[in-house]
């Protein structure tokens, strides 16, 4: 069945530990700007304030821990369902380290203030260039392992971690057009002027939340959800008509981040109801996942890994169902500019990309060392009760948090002025952002026992290689 | 529509539109399959050992769904604007809707306000139906820079005192808030950081507070001869006409420190009060006006 040849699991293994240090530095940021909104005081000097840190948290959460998580399953997923190495291993080795080289210096610029400031894309040009090389470099490495895959079909999960890779390279050198001003300190100013800026901003902003944090991860879902179930996947139909209607459609969705805005009508018009017709594609993914279960249901009983990717495919479509439903415009002229939206965006962030990465994660570690399981399976659990909790009490506390600021901001008195005040509505949320913090808290808290278990479970183990599987004959390439 | 520099745009639009929404309907039509009867079977690929696919139909409910999120879609581009240039059949426009609501509170609310707009201000601080709705509009609209307690803050005057920069008169009060105001203090670096440093003593001396004799000596000459005394008077007491601030009393529009002193005559300042004529319209600033003079009147008589 196996021959000499074997995967590389070294770049696998870097990103896989990294996802998990990254995860622990940027959710620690989260925390602690959580923290500087119940007790300003902690806003310490021009470096380390909640402008600062707030771009450096978003960047770290979703391109270092995020960005970690995608490359180190991508990387083993490719090689695993194509049945050969990777492509151009020291091109990959480059993407690790340029990777790495990113994020440091992002932590550095974004507390010293060098920002280009656009949301998500803050970081300055010369960094932009250095993730514009490694990008492309993935893309080969990617690309090119599929291209030299061993079966006839390529499977699923590969079709959306491709569809995402090209599109963030797509979206990351659209956006971060810029005229370059000086080289120190690092300045530079948009190609794009005015609403035109606004809206290449969110058509980014948006496709990052649907490639980035979207397509990648559902490739993620689709190797690992049948793997650790042990179960094929539900539906090929399914994931087919899904797969396409989603990579097509999201790409419109942008302007709901817009709404009421000097953005055109009409451009406010599609970006609603693109919105709405990417709920059926979104909901797709989740019944696929969820689905392959069934007729196993009792594996979740008692494997937390499981639990961990079937958890995360619920956040998935409560916060899939909730975005349309937001894309309204009606619905959105209550909840904009609320905590909502944050509410939102982290039942998606810490709901489902985090918690099917950790899943992930976990899956991965132990063959990354040559063995079966985590040095500690209960931990995982423990990790899993603390993670749901976590999320739990966050998205709950800004729902409420930004439904009573987008209430008291819209109500009148009767001679026509407003009833409340805005630090009135400041007041309000107040206590919901204590209640926010400990829900941050608790995530990150299970974060550094997933730390533990990685570390217990690495070591004193020699890191391993597997053997290159010979696909089933029937499917192999003649 | 002025948003297309060419009518080729508003076609591209309109095509890429139909196109999206048609290529949805076109991969749900192509993967239907009849209701599934027995057994369902593999989709006949394995990948990685174990990996296989069912080849289970899509589900119903959920093809549904798809229809009615598209139905509901095409429903709203024929209803408003959206498909290229085409402005709905509802010809609803987000400045139409605004100027409508617009319209309409000021029609609701006009009068309300205008109850009030003939009325003596010294009368309308006294009236306490007419403060309540006066510290509403205050509390959103001027809170931002004077603050609830309008108390002001560094460089944003304190409301709630007998101090006055433009002067405390009714009317006076009611046009520093329609047309705002512009405070300027020119830099004056040029001066040298010692002389700067002296005029800083002198100047802090003229409220009595505690300075450097010898440099308030030659603080009293930068002051005669900079200029100082164009807007400042040669008593140092200001010049309600120009907002130029009494440097001889206890109020300090940005701190009296030597430092804080020191900044601001070697950079200047300028500070600037919105007009209010055009945004909150005549009538309520009158009664902001009045609540205004009520809270130093409150004061008097707290003294």
């Amino acid at each position: 069945m196996s021959t000499q040849a074997t995967y590389n699991y070294k770049v696998v293994r870097q990103f896989a530990i990294m996802t998990v240090v990254w995860g622990i530095v940027g959710m620690l940021v989260g925390v602690i700007i959580a923290a500087q909104l119940v007790w300003p005081d902690l806003n310490l000097g021009e470096y380390l304030h909640f402008g600062r840190l707030r771009p450096l948290h978003t960047n770290a959460v979703i391109f270092a821990f995020g960005g970690c998580a995608l490359f180190a399953t991508s990387y083993y997923v490719v090689q695993r369902t194509n049945h050969t190495p990777l492509f151009l291993p020291q091109l990959a080795s480059f993407t690790f380290w340029g990777w790495q080289a990113v994020i440091v210096l992002a932590a550095i610029t974004l507390p010293l203030g060098y920002t280009s400031g656009k949301e998500y894309a803050e970081l300055e040009w010369p960094v932009d260039l250095l993730i514009t090389a490694v990008w492309v470099s993935y893309a080969i490495v990617f690309f090119g392992t599929v291209a030299r895959r061993k079966t006839t079909h390529i499977y699923v999960a590969n079709w959306f971690y491709g569809a995402f890779i090209l599109t963030v390279a797509l979206l990351h050198v659209v956006n971060s057009m810029a005229v370059p001003i000086t080289m120190w300190p690092m300045k530079s100013y948009s190609a794009y002027a005015g609403v035109q800026d606004a809206m290449v901003q969110w058509w980014y902003g948006h496709n990052a939340v649907g490639f980035f944090l979207t397509a990648g991860f559902l490739g993620i879902m689709y190797y690992f959800v049948p793997k650790q179930a042990g179960r094929p996947v539900y539906s090929y139909r399914l994931s087919v008509v899904h797969f396409w209607a989603l990579i097509f459609t999201y790409m419109w969705a942008g302007p709901h981040h817009l709404h009421y805005t000097a953005l055109p009508d009409w451009t406010q018009s599609l970006g609603m109801i693109f919105s709405l017709i990417l709920l059926a594609p979104s909901w797709g993914g989740m019944i696929n996942g969820i689905m392959t279960l069934s007729g196993a249901w009792h594996k979740l009983r008692d494997d937390p890994i499981l639990k961990f990717l079937i958890t995360s495919l619920s956040f998935y479509g409560m916060s899939t169902f909730e975005g349309p439903m937001m894309a309204v415009k009606t619905v959105n002229a209550l909840s904009h500019y609320t905590d909502w939206t944050i509410g939102h965006v982290h039942s998606g962030a810490l709901g489902w990309v985090a918690m099917v990465s950790i899943g992930a994660i976990y899956y991965l570690i132990p063959r990354m060392f040559g063995k079966n399981e985590m040095y500690s399976v209960k931990l995982i659990s423990v990790h899993f009760w603390m993670a749901t909790a976590g999320v739990v009490l966050y998205i709950a506390s800004m729902w409420i948090s930004g439904v009573t600021q987008g209430l008291m901001w819209r109500a009148t008195n009767p001679d026509g002025t407003l009833t409340y005040s805005f630090v009135e509505s400041v007041k309000a949320s107040y206590p919901f952002w204590s209640i926010r913090l400990l829900g941050g808290l608790l995530f990150l808290s299970g974060m550094l026992v997933m730390a533990y278990n990685v570390f217990k479970t690495a070591v004193g183990s020699k890191p391993y290689n597997a053997p290159v599987v010979l696909p089933n004959a029937a499917h192999a390439h003649a | 529509m002025s948003d297309f520099v060419s009518g080729f745009w508003d076609i591209y639009v309109m095509v890429l539109v139909a196109g999206s929404i048609a290529f949805c309907m076109y991969v749900v039509l192509s993967n239907r399959t009849a209701k599934q009867v027995g057994q369902v079977e593999l989709h006949g690929h394995v990948w990685d050992e174990n990996i296989a696919e069912w080849n289970n139909p899509l589900p119903r409910w959920w093809v549904g769904l798809f229809w009615i999120t598209i139905f509901f879609s095409i429903t709203y581009l024929v209803l408003y604007p959206g498909f290229g240039t085409n402005k709905g059949l509802y010809g609803w426009s987000a400045h139409k809707q605004y100027d409508d609501e617009v319209k309409k509170a000021d029609n609701q609310y006009a009068p309300i306000f205008d109850k009030y707009a003939k009325m003596d201000l010294n009368a309308l601080a006294a009236d306490k139906e007419a403060n309540a709705m006066g510290k509403r509009l205050f509390l959103t609209y001027c809170a931002a820079c004077h603050g609830s307690d309008a108390r002001g803050a560094k460089g944003f005057p304190n409301l709630a005192d007998n101090d006055w920069l433009y002067g405390g008169e009714p009317a006076t009060v009611e046009t520093s808030i329609l047309g705002g105001r512009n405070g300027v203090m020119p830099p004056h670096a040029h001066l040298g950081a010692d002389a700067v440093k002296d005029a800083a003593n002198y100047v802090r001396s003229l409220s009595g507070l505690a300075a450097d004799s010898i440099r308030i000596q030659r603080g009293k000459e930068v002051f005669n001869t900079a200029g100082c005394t164009g807007c400042h008077g040669a008593d140092a007491k200001g010049n309600q006409a120009i907002g130029a601030p009494n440097l001889t009393d206890k109020t300090w529009l940005y701190g009296s420190s030597e430092a804080t002193i020191i900044e601001t005559l070697s950079k200047g300042r300028n500070n600037q009060m919105p007009a209010w004529k055009d945004m909150l319209g005549e009538a309520k600033v009158h009664l902001l006006a009045g609540y205004v003079l009520s809270l130093s009147k409150d004061q008097a008589v707290a003294k």
